[in-house]
């Protein structure tokens, strides 16, 4: 077994338990500079109804437990900076870390959302460039860079087409998703208070052009779409797709969460698309970080952009920059102050380490993802076999006659090092393995991949229990998600005997 | 380029095992009319130090050497550089959600003592895995009343947040609810009287902030009396998260929504923070937002993995109880390794040096002619004060000695042009504060 696994080895590490049972009274890992102004009573200052002694079960630590512990649990994570990560729809490419650095600078960390605008100039200009580059990347007309994530960018996006509809006169009640698409876009449209109507994918995966055709009645609002769709592929009707939605005053959403297959190769703003948003997190390389935070910029054609949301970056004369926020026809605010800034100063950073260099980027994207398939087709059913982009859709249908599915290969990747695809989405797909590797990863990465995903197959053929019951070499084996869900335990407690003061 | 480990001959190698001539091949399914021809038109490659250079450039141009009296949601405090060490730990940084649990038991737990603390915090029994910021966390609060009462009409105090309270009018739009507000008292408390007036058995959420964006505390438990009467829910907003060292919890409220920027988040000019709704146990199915559990693995081992998925987007779709999928992981780190930093005595500390350093400023600019306290409510580390003229001609003349004075309250309230909100943290100095003092004097001294 161990000799077909090449790209990782067991090692020991650390047991560690909550922070809370380390407490122990008297122990502190911050100590504050002295008190420069007289103290007061708090009980005085706020009056005994409002006063707390402490905070109950907090815990009571050295800084080098703290340090200890923190480092301990990063260690039972798996990484981009440890290897390959190829959960499809996710791009989970390298973080720079020049991008940590500058993110964290004096006078870029250290700013306040009301400070005089006279002292905001230098964050107007990196708000301002990033718009540019955007705008530039997508070839659309306006951008907000507000939303702070991507299902805040859609619903952004879904308020900007309800408020262009309702100037025309009516909202418009509907709006169309595909089959395909990500779960964010049908819980957003309900948040802008349109109904959903779902549409069916024809055989090879993309719209059915003429079904549309029916489907776009006067009450449909728009249609969002995920360009390349979530099999990683191009949506190659589009502009027909456009017109169809034009020709009955319905826009074209785009949602940009693969948007790391088009830059620098193809515009949206060039292919019909009214209104997008990006996944900075994504595409633009600002940390995932365990979740969050995202940027969800907005990016869409002239005519929408009297909608955007408040404020708004808007240049005066002699180059002066300010945020305005009154706008007539606005959408409102989205978020508090201006947007997820610190992401979309990473974002720009990485931009400007590439500048054009970033179709360079999609491209190596694309061919490490055509690359996978090349090897992988025919080890793994391929449902699906128009040209891919920058990720690839799998099905277990092969490994299903042996009862292996796509989250037992996925378990088993662990083992062999890697952190495992993307499971059973997209929907439409039974069973799927949807696979992105992005652009960082070398050829030598995605030969042990190819490798580690063959040898899988050939245990799904000959020992299908080892792949049922994997992972094997990791700390936990496979959790009881139903107990947890049903007897859910949200938050530590106190136990009987260490709770004898309470 | 630096970030590509690829040669161009292994570029050609892979071009060939997969039987295409050139790359441009691997995008003919672009019509061809709609591809790029040529480069896109952006600024660089840069290298490294070059993109330092621009940002250094950049932040010289923002407030450096300034000292600030601003609070108003996002607050100054003491950091260590232990968080940020551990933040930048690549395994922390550059991981995904922890979908995959076995190898995400880092996130995973930190993500449970993040929803402890937040819960022994607040008083409240169960909190999320974070939401957005403060903002969202609060717009967010009111869907979850309205889908736990069943009822549309939302009164919000007009001393929660502005910008809060924009947020929620525009998610509040298209969802069919009913946005009142409520006025304050003249100690600048919500005013009980007016509320009671409007508080009938339509009401899903009675919204407030506390302390609230006038610095006044308000009377959470007097309120929830008053709210619970006709069946709505009390949701109370928190900007200022080391209050909270001081301050009784909302444990009376029924919805918690907080920023956590305070605690050990830099303002980095408004974002990225860390929101988080903290609520009762009965109501957790209607809470948005992921969440961790504890559980056991098949060799009967403890272990952590997200839970209660059956509420979020990605298996309910359009009848999720929220939209939202990213949240704020990686801040809701920070603030679990700060407080677990500051631990017990540190936040206790923390928040006194606040309330004893607010406390000296106020007794400071009260000696002014002229100035005086504006609300007489209970306050933690911001207060109002009323000055003789107005705020904005005051900054622009603080401004020419170095200080960001004080939040114009006349911004969002016109009521009150010559309001100022002042803040004053751990991090602001005694001499600080008397040249602050003394140059608001000699501006006030000056004819208009």
């Amino acid at each position: 077994m161990t000799d077909r696994i090449k790209k990782a080895s067991r090692h020991t590490n650390q047991n560690e338990g909550l922070i809370f049972e380390k407490s122990s009274p008297g122990k502190r890992a911050f100590e504050l500079p002295p008190l420069d102004v007289p103290a007061v009573d708090p009980a005085k200052a706020l009056g005994a109804n409002h006063r707390r002694e402490g905070v109950d079960g907090f815990p009571e630590v050295s800084e080098i437990e703290v340090l200890r512990h923190f480092t301990r649990l990063s260690t039972w994570n798996y990484a981009i900076d440890l290897g390959m990560y190829p959960l499809g729809s996710c791009t989970m490419k390298y973080n720079p870390r020049v991008n940590e650095f500058v993110a964290r600078l004096d006078g870029i960390a250290t700013e306040h959302p009301y400070q005089p605008q006279d002292l905001s100039q230098g964050c107007f200009k990196i708000l301002r460039l990033l718009e540019q580059c955007l705008l530039e990347i997508t070839g659309m007309d306006a951008v907000t860079l507000q939303p702070a994530a991507g299902a805040q960018g859609e619903l952004t996006g879904l308020l900007l087409i309800r408020a262009y509809h309702e100037k025309k006169g009516a909202p418009r009640k509907k709006v169309l998703i595909p089959d395909s698409a990500h779960g964010t876009n049908p819980a957003t449209a309900v948040i802008a208070g349109y109904e959903v109507e779902n549409i069916k994918s024809e055989s090879h995966g993309q719209i059915d052009v003429e079904k549309l055709r029916d489907q776009v009645t006067p009450d449909v609002a728009a249609l969002m779409i995920t360009n390349p769709s979530t099999l990683g592929i191009f949506e190659q009707n589009i502009p027909r797709i456009a017109e169809i939605l034009h020709a009955k005053g319905a826009l074209l959403y785009m949602d940009g969460a693969n948007m790391n297959a088009l830059a620098g190769v193809t515009r949206p703003g060039d292919f019909g698309v009214d209104v997008m948003h990006l996944n900075l997190h994504k595409t633009f390389s600002t940390p995932h970080g365990g979740g969050g935070p995202g940027a969800g910029p907005v990016a869409m054609k002239k005519f929408l952009e009297p909608f955007r949301p408040v404020p708004i970056l808007v240049e005066k004369e002699g180059g002066r920059l300010t945020l305005e926020t009154v706008r007539p026809d606005s959408i409102g605010r989205v978020k508090a102050f201006s947007g997820n800034f610190g992401v979309l100063v990473r974002a720009l950073a990485y931009i400007l380490a590439y500048g054009p260099g970033v179709r360079q980027a999609t491209e190596d994207a694309v061919l490490n993802a055509n690359y996978i398939r090349k090897h992988l087709e025919g080890v793994f059913d391929l449902p699906y076999s128009l040209p891919s982009m920058h990720e690839v859709v799998f099905s277990d249908a092969l490994q299903k006659k042996n009862a292996v599915n796509t989250m037992d290969i996925a378990k088993r990747l662990i083992d062999y090092g890697f952190h495992p695809y993307t499971t059973a989405f997209p929907l439409i797909v039974p069973g799927a393995l949807m696979i992105e590797p992005t652009e960082s990863e070398s050829k030598e990465e995605c030969d042990l991949f190819i490798d580690a995903m063959k040898s899988i197959a050939a245990e799904a053929a000959t020992t299908p229990e080892l792949v049922k019951t994997a992972p094997h070499t990791t700390r936990v084996r496979r959790l009881d998600e139903v107990a947890a869900a049903r007897k859910p335990v949200l938050r530590w407690k106190p136990s009987a005997k260490s709770n004898t003061a309470d | 380029m630096r970030y590509l480990p690829k040669s161009p001959t292994e570029r050609q190698q892979m071009l060939a095992a997969i039987g295409a001539k050139s790359i441009e091949e691997l995008f003919s399914s672009i019509p061809e009319r709609y591809r790029l021809h040529e480069a896109l038109k952006l600024s660089g490659p840069f290298s490294e130090a070059e993109v330092i250079q621009y940002f250094k450039e950049r932040a010289a141009e923002n407030s450096v050497g300034y000292t600030s009296f601003l609070g108003a949601g996002v607050y100054n405090h003491l950091r260590s550089v232990i968080t940020d060490t551990i933040l930048q730990r690549g395994e922390f940084l550059t991981s995904y959600t922890p979908y995959q649990a076995e190898i995400s038991q880092g996130t995973l737990q930190a993500i449970f003592e993040f929803q402890t603390l937040m819960c022994q915090l607040t008083g409240q029994e169960v909190a999320n895995a974070s939401m957005y910021d403060g903002s969202t966390a609060t717009t967010e609060a009111v869907l979850m009343a309205e889908r736990l009462t069943g009822r549309r009409r939302i009164l919000i105090a007009r001393s929660v947040h502005p910008e809060y309270r924009d947020v929620l009018k525009t998610y509040a739009k298209n969802s069919g609810l009913q946005v009142e507000e409520v006025g304050y008292a003249a100690d600048g408390t919500l005013d009980a009287t007016a509320l009671r007036a409007v508080l009938k058995d339509d009401v899903a959420a009675v919204v407030v902030q506390s302390p609230n964006f006038f610095g006044a505390i308000e009377p959470v438990a007097a309120l929830a009396d008053i709210a619970h009467v006709p069946g709505a829910l009390l949701i109370v907003a928190i900007t200022e998260g080391v209050s909270l060292g001081a301050l009784r919890p909302p444990a009376e409220a029924d919805i918690v929504a907080m920023e956590g920027q305070s605690f050990g988040l830099p303002p980095s000019y408004g974002g990225p923070f860390a929101g988080v709704i903290a609520s009762r146990d009965k109501f957790v199915r209607q809470m948005p937002g992921r969440l961790a559990g504890q559980t056991t693995d098949s060799e009967g081992r403890s272990g952590f993995v997200l839970t209660l998925a059956t509420r979020e987007q990605h298996i309910r779709r359009e009848k999720a109880t929220s939209n939202i999928c990213t949240n704020q992981a990686l801040c809701a780190l920070a603030v679990t390794v700060h407080l677990t930093l500051l631990g017990k005595e540190g936040l206790r500390e923390m928040a006194h040096q606040n309330l004893s350093k607010a406390r000296f400023a106020l007794a400071e600019l009260e000696k002014i002619p002229g100035v005086r306290r504006a609300f007489s409510a209970p306050f933690f580390n911001e207060f109002t004060v009323e000055l003789p003229r107005s705020v904005k001609l005051v900054n622009a003349q603080l401004m020419r000695e170095k200080i960001v004075g004080p939040y114009v309250l006349g911004t969002a309230y016109p009521e009150l042009t010559k309001h100022a909100l002042v803040c004053v943290t751990e991090t602001t100095t005694r001499s600080e504060i008397e040249r602050f003092a003394t140059a608001l004097r000699r501006v006030l001294e000056q004819p208009l």
